[in-house]
């Protein structure tokens, strides 16, 4: 139910924005591509609208924290809050031989997160007496009515109706405290309006998730820093990484030069490229422990069969020309491998290089969820355990955070190292 | 001997299927020290085939390639190769391509500074020197190329089709570069190409190869390269004989493709 809303809002800001840029864009800008006949179907005609890109974060951050209540959408924008504070309802009691009396039931709703107070009430006079009920938002509560009511349950009393409205068991209904059944036993169960907002149990609001973040990242959590624990992850990856690269490229550059060590080491790396990382970290722990080594080797392994054959892959898509023409210049062997072959292999190493960091990463985290003592992993499955939803999603979101931002300096290096990538 | 000779040159390629091409039967030629020769021929009569046997890369079934007296066994710097395309080195800026032989050799760049710049400015890439190769146009790449086989000074340049990806006119221009500097330079050039007016226009000698298997078909001693030195290689094509001569080799070029065709399609 809150899912589809959910979806519906989505598609409107979508829609709505999307129409709103364009009639903007129509009456300001001039560019040469609006004069293009022909743009649809032409991929390289279609880059990726910043515009949009902006949009769809405020979006996502706006459903967050609308439906979350967030100090940082305003109010109006909220999704219905559920119902916190005093309310009341009478309940008509009905003995066994017909006679019936009203009593109210004095509520208290106390907000998510706060405990929930007992407190007091005049009783009142005649067989049914008045209640007192604690309890917190968004959750039903099961009133034992007749605890102090002087004909109860037990007696053949039974609740007739409650705020003049017929109830029996079975029945469910609305009154405007909230929803209302009884039952088998004949109690009542009170339901007060719950709203369309996400316990922060089960979703925090993002400021909850910043604010636990300042306090991680100064205080730490499990005996490390923030920083601590997302720096052993990228140390892990890093020198795992650097391992695979250090012997990957050289495995490749070997398999792509030499019939032998190809047929040598075919067989085991097409065996293991399909062999997922995480499946080998159970191995991993049994032979290596939970340490650093055990999670460096994996990432190693992680990153081994990548850098290998996108080095081979660099060897052979060697122009022959390009080697032809350095040998008839009077190129040595050595000179073809340290001019022609390894430059040449280099945009091929580097996309190699981009998937491999990217695979590390994932395989880090699994790793840290599995068994650690500190890490990005580590920090959210114990946060899990104890239902720390904040430090969950700051984990998550900084994880992807990380990831994107190592892509982003792959592709700079490379722009940097490779320039004529994909322009040759 | 001086010059270059290709001997009694067979080449057979065994396919996987356990028939085999035979690419070149029994070519026999001599060239001079310092003869511009350009080879014609349909698709498949194994001028590509000719030109790598030359090279050193591929080593011939039957027959020896002799260069100024000794055996031809692998690639040397003694043949210098352009190819269509591709063959730049991406990863340099067109200086370092152009001075990539005599580098190799391990000499300084006292030694080779002036031959490359003098190169440079003769091929029109002076203000070009520092630019990345994919920053050129496929005009000037291919004079980078040709730069960077006279940088490295060998005495037989072979073309595999060193013009065949350019537009007409820029075509037009760089056959005229390559006069220039075969005159200028006195090599002995090898050229193959698609086009008969190029051959026509660059050849000294003309050799028209058949297919299947590859031979010589004919071959022409022709004077429009002499002509073509520094004049306009337009008025050459009204030089008497010209129309002629290229008619006959269309012609006859026409029949060698017209019965590949046929020949194909009732084996089909």
């Amino acid at each position: 139910m809150i899912g589809i809303m959910i979806l519906l809002v989505y598609i409107a800001i979508f829609v709505l924005s999307f129409l709103a840029v364009r009639f903007l864009a129509r009456k300001t800008t001039r560019d040469f591509t609006s004069l293009k006949t022909v743009t649809f179907g032409d991929e390289s005609a279609v880059n990726s609208n910043r515009f949009a890109s902006i949009v769809s974060v405020l979006t996502i951050f706006l459903i967050w924290g609308s439906f979350t209540g967030s100090a940082w959408v305003p109010g109006f924008l909220h999704a219905p809050a559920p119902f916190v504070g005093d309310t009341s309802f009478t309940y008509t009691l009905e003995t066994a031989d017909g006679q019936r009396d009203d009593a109210t039931v004095y509520v208290r709703v106390a907000d998510f997160g706060q405990e929930s107070e007992n407190f007091e009430v005049d009783q009142g006079e005649g067989i049914a007496k008045n209640d007192a009920v604690a309890m917190n938002a968004s959750r039903s509560s099961t009133i034992l009515f007749d605890r102090n009511d002087e004909v109860t349950r037990k007696d053949g009393a039974r609740v007739a109706a409650i705020d003049g409205v017929d109830i029996g068991p079975g029945t469910e209904i609305r009154t405007d405290a909230g929803r209302f059944a009884l039952t088998d036993k004949g109690a009542i169960t009170f339901s007060p309006p719950s709203g369309l907002q996400m316990e922060p149990i089960w979703l925090p609001p993002p400021e909850d998730v910043v604010a636990r973040m300042a306090e991680i990242a100064t205080d730490g959590y499990r005996d490390s820093t923030l920083w601590q624990h997302l720096g052993y992850s990228l140390f892990r990856v890093i020198a795992g990484f650097l391992l695979g690269a250090l012997l990957g490229i050289p495995l490749g550059y070997a398999m792509g030069l030499s019939d032998w060590f190809r047929g040598w080491f075919e067989p085991i790396v097409e065996f293991m490229r399909p062999v997922p990382p995480l499946a080998l970290i159970p191995l991993v722990i049994i032979w290596f422990g939970i340490g650093e080594t055990g999670k460096i080797i994996l990432l190693f392994l992680a990153s081994l069969w990548i850098m290998a054959i996108a080095a081979r892959a660099g060897v052979s898509g060697v122009n022959i020309s390009k080697v032809h023409a350095a040998y008839s210049l009077g190129a040595s062997k050595f000179q073809i491998m340290r001019h022609v072959i390894m430059p040449n292999s280099l945009p091929e190493i580097f996309t190699g290089a981009r998937v491999a960091m990217g695979v590390c990463w994932g395989t880090v985290v699994a790793a840290e969820l599995v068994a650690a003592s500190e890490g990005a992993g580590m920090m959210i499955m114990v946060a899990s355990k104890f239902q720390l939803t904040d430090i969950v999603l700051m984990g998550i979101i900084l994880i992807g955070v990380i990831g994107f931002g190592i892509d982003i300096l792959m592709r700079k290096v490379e722009n940097v190292l490779v320039p004529w990538k994909g322009r040759s | 001997m001086t010059g270059l000779s290709i001997e009694n040159i067979s080449m057979r390629f065994d396919l996987p299927n356990g028939s085999s091409v035979q690419a070149l039967k029994d070519v026999s030629l001599h060239l001079n020290e310092g003869e511009l020769m350009s080879v014609l021929g349909p698709s498949g009569c194994g001028k590509t085939t000719l030109l790598n046997i030359v090279a050193g890369f591929l080593a011939p079934t039957d027959g020896t390639v002799v260069m100024n007296g000794h055996n031809v066994t692998g690639p040397d710097a003694e043949r210098g190769m352009v190819f269509q395309q591709g063959a730049l080195f991406e990863w340099m800026d067109v200086r370092s391509n152009v001075s990539f032989g005599p580098r190799m050799k391990g000499q300084k760049e006292a030694d080779w500074g002036a031959q490359v710049d003098r190169l440079l400015d003769v091929t029109g890439l002076n203000d070009f020197k520092d630019k990345a190769i994919y920053e050129l146009s496929g005009g000037m790449q291919q004079r980078v190329a040709l730069a960077r086989c006279l940088a490295n000074d060998p005495d037989v340049i072979l073309m595999d089709e060193p013009l065949g990806a350019l537009d007409a006119l820029t075509r037009e221009k760089m056959q005229g570069l390559v006069l220039r500097l075969w005159k200028e330079t006195g090599k002995t050039i090898i050229l193959i190409t698609h086009s008969v007016e190029e051959a026509l226009l660059l050849g000294e000698r003309l050799l028209v190869m058949a297919p299947r298997p590859g031979r010589i078909h004919k071959e022409y001693k022709l004077p429009f390269a002499d002509m073509g030195v520094g004049a306009d290689l337009r008025e050459v094509k009204n030089a008497d004989g010209y129309a002629e001569t290229r008619e006959e080799i269309l012609g006859m070029i026409w029949n060698m493709e017209e019965e590949i065709m046929g020949r194909s399609e009732t084996e089909q």
